[in-house]
């Protein structure tokens, strides 16, 4: 799992970094520590309301439509989503990546897929919410019954919309700082310092909004 | 910070990335597929149960290759793996708690609160039902 250390090396005797990893970037990793545990509280407690609950909406119901295609079409439209943000994930990690090699132009090229990426998956989550809103759901308000036909309370709609929001500011703010980072790429702030760290750590933090994804998406869609 | 670069020159290379992210489609297409698969199938069934608990793992195992190849956690030293992966182990009593109190809150009040228990699994005419806890209508929560 970890890689090969020569046995007799002495890690925690000073004048060495224990972790073998720059300060930021332990930072970065303890940050998203904490990080998860704020969308494992949301999550929990959604589960939590939804054990507690007779009936829940069933998503195949709510999530039916694709914007220009009609309604009908259950989980297809946050499939697109879901592959959209996995493809973003693979252009920063390939950014991250020829940050490595110092390779600037290969840099700036996924950044900008990367961002790009980014905006696409919140101009989706902006159509869904859009869409949701006009079929009468909102914060406090839940037109959808329970898959058994039982009326629903407004549990629902705030989970869902607490959650994904909070999801989507993440995404949101991950494309601010790939924005800026972009810049800095563009005018060789790396370069003259040497390294690429900072993409790796901007990287870190574009892989935990896809990994929360992945949790938000089954939670919400598929189960 | 050389050390830090040169280190993990020969992980990640842009082959491996792209098995992971292959790794990834195919277990997200799974993953849909079995939602597709019980999209009909009755709710709290034993099968749908199965189901839920395949795509579950299905999710962690999304999860790991995330972290472990993205985030380029799985080369670093293991000491500091630790540090993060430890921590994580408090999910497990904290999944475990709230889903089962939430249960157990739901059996009660069924018990104890029959007006509660016949408001909520009584089906209602849905055209019906939109009409009066719609937009305009009273705040559905406001049922209870």
């Amino acid at each position: 799992m970890a890689q090969t250390i020569p046995a007799e090396q002495k890690w925690w005797s000073g004048g060495k970094s224990p972790f073998n990893l720059e300060y930021g970037k332990v930072m970065i990793w303890y940050f998203l520590m904490s990080d998860s545990f704020t969308f494992g509280a949301l999550l929990i407690s959604y589960g939590t309301i939804r054990f507690a609950s007779n009936g829940w909406p069933d998503p195949n119901e709510v999530f039916q439509s694709f914007p220009g295609l009609g309604d009908g079409l259950p989980l297809l439209f946050v499939s697109l989503m879901t592959f959209i943000l996995i493809m973003s994930s693979v252009t920063m990690v390939l950014a991250v990546h020829a940050g490595k090699n110092m390779d600037r132009k290969n840099v700036i090229k996924y950044l900008i897929w990367t961002i790009i990426g980014g905006l696409a998956f919140l101009s989706c989550q902006a159509l869904e919410w859009t869409h949701l809103y006009h079929e009468g759901a909102w914060w406090g308000i839940n037109p959808f019954l329970n898959a058994d036909g039982t009326p629903a309370n407004a549990n629902f709609t705030n989970f869902f919309f607490t959650i994904t929001g909070f999801h989507g500011f993440h995404v949101f703010s991950g494309v601010v700082l790939n924005i800026i980072m972009l810049i800095m790429t563009i005018n060789g702030v790396f370069d003259r310092r040497g390294h690429y760290l900072m993409i790796e750590k901007g990287g870190l933090y574009w892989h935990f909004v896809d990994l929360v994804w992945v949790f938000v998406f089954t939670m919400f869609y598929l189960l | 910070m050389a050390h830090t670069t040169t280190a993990h020159a020969e992980h990640g290379g842009t082959k491996e990335i792209w098995k992971v992210f292959w790794i990834l489609l195919v277990l997200t297409i799974v993953e849909l597929g079995f939602g597709f698969l019980m999209m009909d199938w009755p709710e709290q069934s034993l099968k749908r149960h199965i189901v839920k608990g395949i795509i579950i793992i299905l999710m962690l195992a999304k999860a790991f290759y995330i972290i472990a190849y993205f985030m380029h956690l799985k080369p670093e030293i293991k000491t500091f793996v630790m540090t993060v992966a430890i921590p994580m182990l408090l999910f497990i009593w904290f999944i475990l708690a709230f889903l089962m109190d939430g249960n157990a809150f739901r059996n009660l009040k069924n018990e104890y609160d029959p007006y509660h228990k016949e408001v909520t699994t009584t089906p209602i005419d849905k055209e019906k039902a939109i009409h009066e806890h719609g937009k305009d209508a009273v705040k559905p929560g406001e049922l209870e």
